[in-house]
């Protein structure tokens, strides 16, 4: 892979300037996933943070091609754009010889909204790359809960609440179902591993077909921590196996992240604001039940892995 | 000029293939919509040079569509009734973003309860989205309408999305003799597509689909705004030059037997066929009928439509949809406003009729022809409802 010191010199794709909160992840993921790429990239955002706090007219931090139609079809207008690249292509009316072409869209635009969308392009054979920049809400309309959502957390469509305490069920399993797909490449990041994602991203570009990778992005707002703790948190979110980093490639699995010790899962928890509630008495059977499916969560991944 | 039996849906489909667009993103699902199904024939035998989506919803062809355009591509799809519905989110962002997207569209009814037959209600439910729409009363005026739409989305002047709209089943499965051009000619009258600010332009980087705030969003609509006035010349330049060309010549508007009418019927699609056959019935008798057939429903012709109008005693509006407003039907609403600086004031009625697919026969138009007269000005019938 390209070393620290040739991404440097690679121009940013995402200008700063922009207008994420301090300590926003999604930037972070967008700008290591696309100076992977040695082709040139075109990219397609879902609505949601990244869209709305790059492209504000008549302003725009992107130096690439950049395209934002709704919240739900980032995968398919992005299939469109490469279908007509082929067709273009096809027909001698465009020369450059190969584009990445790469759709973002953040859980709520991925694992709900535009699931359809997602798995419509990806059955299709797109010959592209989908990013979910995970945050585990839906940050950028005032965190509402999504199917990413982690058990337990306060959000304001599923708050902690006298009767109820945050979130009700267990996250799911996106990249699992992409792993279903049957695609070329599918992968799991987070942010703070900036080594880990940029392999993965060249990787990705180097398949034809559709790839998806799904970028844990913790989320200063959402999560309640301190903004410079960003890629800390991504790091425990590895760490206490909530996320775990792995790839499969072509159907074979490899883990590509092993903690040195797994942490427990309230090490994560207790450091978001969104977590607090469950640390009150009373609560203890849930983070036991949240540390229970992590731990059943990871076991499986391990035997897959092999 | 090849003369050929085709249905409405294969003659929509054939003016596809010849015009042989870069991508067709389409799901000819819900319900099943004949055009794609036979385009995508022309694709397997390898007849045209498409790139062809078969995407998983209505929703995401037209997602698709943008895409595609956004790229500088010539894009084409399909749809009627409920899939035009799950479009109808991207079908003003297709405008907005001033994407010439042209779509075959079948008109048949919304559910529910769920139908499947003609009427007007699903074009009409998207009416102010931006998009050109054109009405054909046969499968001839559609096959020569989807040809003349690339030509006026394309145009500088317009550059908003268009449907070319059929009625369902009355001309998508009815067979007609219809007149084509040659594939060459076709090539010739289209001419080659413009890109403008391609998505693909690695050189010169577009930030396309911006979120755009209080202190320019609307300056970004009124463009719009006046393209859509804009496309009427548009419109009857490239109809009128259609017909010196070919033979066939289109406007806003038709007028049959209008001139001197002092009754009148104001309609759209299949229905004016079925009129012209009773209009000559009671002219013969000595009734001076005639009839408006309005084809451009989006730019609405208002100050035409007014002066087409003028010195008629008695008017009937015709929708094939119902606005359930309490108002009448949309065409309705649109000819009572045009007429509001009429200097005489026609008796004006509003007969909603044919939802769902019921039929309209002569003995109909007949009865509305003969009752309208009677008619207090303003009144809204449900023709043909049962108790």
């Amino acid at each position: 892979m390209a070393t620290l010191k040739e991404l440097a010199t690679r121009e940013e794709p995402l200008t700063g300037g922009h207008r994420a909160c301090a300590g926003c992840g999604a930037p972070i993921i967008v700008k290591q996933v696309l100076m992977a790429s040695k082709d040139p990239v075109v990219v397609v955002s879902a609505t949601g943070c990244l869209e709305v706090v790059t492209t504000i007219f008549p302003y725009t931090a992107w130096k690439v091609p950049f395209l934002h139609n709704a919240f739900e079809n980032s995968a398919a207008t992005c299939s469109g754009v490469e279908a007509a690249y082929k067709s273009l292509k096809r027909q001698g009316k465009v020369k450059t010889d190969h584009i990445n072409f790469v759709a973002f869209g953040g859980d709520g635009g991925t694992y709900d909204i535009g699931f359809q969308s997602l798995s419509g392009a990806m059955e299709r054979g797109h010959d592209m790359l989908y990013v979910c920049y995970n945050n585990e809400a839906y940050m950028n309309t005032g965190i509402q809960r999504s199917s990413a959502t982690p058990k337990g957390a306060a959000t304001t469509t599923a708050p902690a609440g006298k009767v109820i305490p945050g979130k009700l069920q267990f996250p799911k399993n996106l990249t699992e179902i992409m792993v279903a797909h049957d695609l070329p490449y599918v992968a799991q990041s987070a942010v703070g591993f900036w080594r880990d994602l940029t392999l993965k991203a060249e990787k990705a570009f180097s398949k034809r077909g559709p790839k998806f990778i799904n970028v844990l992005q913790p989320c200063r707002l959402g999560w309640d921590y301190k903004p410079e703790d960003t890629c800390n948190l991504g790091r425990l979110a590895a760490d206490t196996c909530v996320w775990p980093l792995y790839e499969v490639e072509n159907g074979k699995y490899t883990l590509t992240y092993t903690p040195k010790t797994k942490k427990p899962v309230v090490e994560f928890l207790k450091v978001q604001g969104r977590f607090r509630h469950l640390f009150k008495p009373g609560n203890e059977a849930i983070l036991e039940s949240i540390q229970k499916e992590v731990d059943r969560r990871w076991e499986a991944l391990q035997k897959k892995c092999g | 000029m090849p003369v050929l039996a085709r249905t409405g849906n294969e003659a929509m489909a054939e003016a596809m293939r010849q015009i042989n667009p870069d991508v067709v993103a389409a799901y000819p699902i819900t319900p099943a919509t004949e055009v794609v199904m036979i385009f995508s024939k022309f694709v397997a035998d390898g007849l045209v040079d498409t790139e062809f989506v078969a995407v998983e919803s209505e929703h995401s062809a037209m997602s698709a569509c943008v895409g595609a355009a956004s790229a500088g591509c010539r894009v084409m799809t399909g749809t009627s009734s409920q899939g035009l519905q799950l479009m109808s989110e991207i079908l003003p962002i297709a405008s907005a973003l001033r994407q010439p997207i042209v779509l075959c569209e079948v008109n048949r009814a919304l559910s529910g309860p769920i139908n499947i037959h003609c009427d007007h209600s699903d074009t009409m439910a998207v009416r102010d989205f931006g998009w050109l729409q054109i009405f054909s009363e046969n499968a001839q005026e559609a096959y020569d309408s989807v040809l003349q739409m690339i030509k006026i989305v394309e145009d500088d002047k317009v550059r908003l999305p268009g449907m070319v709209t059929t009625d369902g089943f009355i001309i998508s499965h009815c067979m007609e003799k219809i007149e084509t051009l040659e594939d060459a000619e076709v090539k010739k009258y289209l001419g080659e597509h413009k890109k403008i600010n391609s998505t693909l332009d690695l050189e010169k980087p577009i930030t396309l689909g911006s979120l755009d705030l209080q202190d320019y969003y609307f300056e970004h609509r009124m463009p719009m705004a006046q393209a859509m006035i804009d496309s009427k010349e548009v419109i009857l330049k490239i109809g009128r030059e259609f017909g010196q060309k070919y033979g066939r010549s289109y406007g806003l508007m038709e007028k049959y037997q209008l001139d001197d009418a002092e009754v009148a019927i104001v309609a759209m699609g299949s229905t004016c066929g079925t009129a012209r056959v009773v209009i000559d019935e009671l002219r013969e008798k000595g009734i001076k009928a005639g009839m408006l057939k309005l084809r451009v429903f989006r730019p609405f012709p208002a100050a035409e439509v007014a002066e087409a109008l003028a010195g008629v005693k008695s008017i009937a509006v015709l929708d094939r949809s119902d606005s359930l407003n309490s108002q009448g039907g949309p065409l309705y609403t649109e000819v009572r406003s045009a007429l509001y600086d009429a200097k005489t004031k026609p008796v004006l009625s509003n007969y909603i009729y044919g939802l769902g697919g019921r039929e309209i026969n002569l003995e109909d138009l007949k009865q509305i022809f003969t009752q309208q007269k009677s008619n207090q000005s303003g009144k809204i019938v449900y023709f043909g409802v049962r108790e």
